[in-house]
């Protein structure tokens, strides 16, 4: 038994069962499916966070997206700008104690290349309803290729404790026709 | 004293020891004194972590909301501190001590180191607690760099760390005396083996935790200027996830022995569960990936390599466990006389007995909720539905709490007559205590996860974002969810509580266990014989287990079907590429 030497010396020439053999044959080959699916979904999903990164300093990074900011600025919301980049742009988005700046408007359908990255701690970019979440860090510029599929008022929470104002972090995304 | 104790040669040298009286083993009384002493000190910090998960699962249930932030954050920061790693460390101690030197029949290996290590261990735990709710260093369990705590709360888990590997040490340095001396013929019991492999991976993982911690200790003194965010997550996850996978190992062994010890159950095969073991050393470590599936700075390849350990071959052998640990109970219960229909030996097993029902209850819930939520979580494009929402903690309070902690205080059950010679106080009440707590705790996972897949942040204070600039409304039912994930804490927390004070109880005022009445205190169970089971019989030569062919079939199916549900959300998400 479980709590005794095996009776058997020499236990590892037994004979295994007829079931469990069929069962560690089936979850085999389960396991390389789901290995398989995330390898395909690569191929041929439409959900596949980019692996293109730059080290950055903060400073630079919050320059670029000033530049960004300052070019493409179409009105304000609670004093924060709203950049509406014409599709295809490169997309500048910062995270900092505890905002996402500026404010995106996006066209449904076109495709952007969004670029993230932190000016001080690790925050989260948790876009709502939507439901995509990315890890955002300092020193990382991290591109994302993103195709907004529905129109609407979209919010980014930080999903990432950075904080004692963490729950205050809220960024802005819509999203025209 | 009903027990003499003696002084004689156990494993090559003289010490003290006792007979026990239902299995005949010698017991080291160091070894005996150190299983008590880890065993206490773990319940301790389960009670004041488990206090502290209520206030956060109260401050979450919106309509309650009791901390304030500050607060919240600093109580959340030791909770999962107290929990996930104290908690579960000092009990793994003890496990390894009782597998060892107890089921070996050995004398403990420098039982003053283990002292030692014991010391650092609980030193360090407070130094880190104190530090904690002194304030200033609430960064969370997981204190990510570039945010900053207090230095002593990274010197305290270093002592924590290096004195759990003393302790490893002292296991490994047991297993050697055990073999020169010939305790045992042959290999070493399933179950002990199970236990070295937790304690291999427990020196991967505390060896991490240090190799981390050490240069974080000396960035937080200002002798290091900067640590890399991404190394320090792998690393860190290193011990973070690792060490769960020490639960893992030690809680599959649990569920092998519980059965042993009430039902006399056997392993389908020897070299099948070993194997499965095995696959622990070798692939669950890579787990460390499964937090940085959303990070940038890491290929796609080494992601989908390592969070599916190596083409889930460390899942496969929790599959291989999750069928032989339910078909060695169905082969022992047949044999035990229930045969009749599929089920009988399922209905008429102990379940008045909490040992029992505790590890039954940690099985089921490990593998349904735990489990598949974790394969699905850990799959690279689903994450990114899932990270860092509160479905995370919903998946891991199914492993760590219905899984590890259940287990654990299922076998403290045993370990209360067997090691510190007392009788459960209250058995009816103990009857039910892994019911209120199971029920509770899979109501909390449940719950969280339902509202993560509704994209919940986890350690979020506010979701109503009352204080921002902008706001943001979560769906209604995710308030609704984090109410009911309040109310399964409170159930989870009365469950908890009665644990702590029937075991507590137990040692200070439970009767005196001597060979008269050893079996009984045991608990409920088909055969009243337990040294019985130390003899041949149990599951070889009974292969036809049809209960546990329908059980694993509904396990699997449940699994795929839930697998294929999360490709079909996250196809809906906007496009990425």
């Amino acid at each position: 038994m479980a709590l005794t030497s095996p009776e058997n010396k020499v236990w590892w020439n037994e004979p295994i069962g007829r079931a469990e053999l069929i069962w560690i044959g089936i979850a085999f080959l389960w396991g390389v499916f789901m290995f398989g699916m995330m390898v395909w979904w690569h191929l041929e999903g439409n959900q596949n966070l980019s692996n293109e990164v730059y080290r950055v300093l903060p400073a630079t990074f919050e320059e670029k997206t000033e530049a960004f900011t300052e070019k493409y600025t179409v009105r304000e919301e609670s004093d924060i700008p709203v950049a509406k980049p014409e599709p295809g742009a490169e997309v500048y988005m910062l995270a900092r104690l505890w905002e996402w700046w500026p404010i995106l408007e996006l066209k449904k359908g076109q495709t952007y290349r969004l670029h993230l990255s932190s000016m001080d701690w690790q925050h989260g970019f948790s876009l709502q309803p939507v439901n995509i979440n990315i890890q955002v860090h300092p020193g990382l510029e991290h591109v994302v290729t993103l195709t907004p599929t529905q129109s609407g008022e979209f919010s980014i929470v930080c999903n990432e404790f950075c904080g004692v104002g963490h729950h205050t972090m809220v960024g802005r995304i819509h999203v025209v026709d | 004293m009903n027990t003499a104790v003696e002084i004689g040669i156990i494993g090559g040298i003289a010490a003290k020891f006792r007979t026990c009286p239902a299995t005949g083993l010698k017991i080291d009384i160091a070894a005996q004194n150190l299983i008590k002493a880890n065993a206490v000190a773990a319940i301790v910090f389960l009670a004041v972590g488990g206090v502290l998960g209520l206030l956060v699962a109260l401050t979450r249930w919106p309509a309650v909301h009791l901390l304030d932030a500050d607060m919240f954050y600093l109580v959340l920061t030791a909770h999962g501190l107290d929990v996930l790693l104290v908690w579960i460390i000092f009990f793994e101690m003890a496990v390894l001590y009782f597998c060892s030197a107890i089921l070996l029949n050995c004398r403990i290996a420098a039982p003053k180191v283990a002292w030692l290590g014991f010391a650092m261990m609980l030193s360090g735990a407070i130094l880190t607690n104190v530090t904690v709710l002194m304030g200033e260093s609430s960064v969370m369990f997981t204190s990510y760099v570039p945010m900053q705590a207090d230095p002593n709360f990274y010197l305290g888990l270093i002592l924590f760390a290096v004195g759990a590997l003393l302790g490893c040490f002292v296991f490994l340095g047991t297993l050697v005396i055990a073999k020169e001396e010939k305790t045992y013929e042959g290999s070493i019991p399933l179950v002990s083996f199970g236990a070295l492999t937790a304690c291999i991976i427990a020196v991967f993982t505390l060896a991490s935790g240090a190799i981390i911690l050490i240069p974080t200790w000396l960035w937080s003194l200002g002798y290091i200027s900067h640590i890399d965010t991404v190394m320090y997550k792998l690393i860190w996850w290193a011990m973070g996830h690792s060490s769960q996978q020490i639960n893992m190992a030690a809680q599959v062994a649990i569920w092998y022995a519980i059965p042993a010890i009430l039902l006399g159950s056997k392993p389908l095969s020897e070299k099948v569960s070993r194997s499965a073991f095995l696959m622990y050393i070798f692939f669950l470590q890579l787990a460390s990936a499964h937090h940085l599936l959303v990070e940038p700075g890491i290929s796609s390849e080494w992601k989908v390599f390592n969070t599916s350990y190596a083409i889930y071959l460390a899942v496969l052998g929790s599959m291989i466990h999750g069928m032989s640990i339910p078909g060695s109970i169905e082969a022992a219960q047949r044999r035990n006389g229930y045969t009749n229909g599929v089920f009988e030996w399922l209905r008429r097993a102990p379940w008045g007995n909490p040992a029992f029902s505790g590890m039954f209850l940690s099985l089921v819930l490990f593998g349904f909720l735990g489990g598949i939520s974790g394969v699905v979580l850990g799959t690279e494009q689903i994450n990114i539905m899932l990270h860092n929402t509160i479905y995370v903690p919903g998946h891991f309070h199914a492993t760590v709490v219905a899984g590890t902690t259940l287990a654990f205080m299922a076998l403290t059950y045993l370990l209360v007559p067997l090691i510190f010679q007392r009788e459960i106080i209250w058995p009816r009440l103990a009857k039910w205590q892994p019911y209120l707590f199971g029920i509770g705790v899979a109501g909390i996972s449940l719950f969280m996860m339902g509202a993560g897949t509704l994209g919940v942040a986890r350690r979020h204070w506010d979701i109503t974002f009352s204080d921002a600039t902008l706001s943001f409304d979560y769906p209604p039912v995710a308030f609704l969810l984090l109410g009911l994930n309040g109310m399964s804490a409170i159930l989870a927390a009365v469950g908890g509580g009665l644990f702590v004070i029937i075991i507590v109880a137990s040692i200070i005022w439970g009767k005196k266990v001597d060979a008269s009445n050893i079996i009984a205190a045991l608990g409920p169970m088909p055969q009243k014989r337990v040294s019985d089971a130390v003899t041949s019989y149990g599951s070889a030569g009974t292969f036809h287990l049809p209960g546990t062919y329908i059980l694993v079939g509904i396990f699997f199916t449940a699994f795929v079907l839930y697998y294929f549900v999360n490709w079909k959300y996250l196809s809906e998400l906007w496009i990425l590429g």
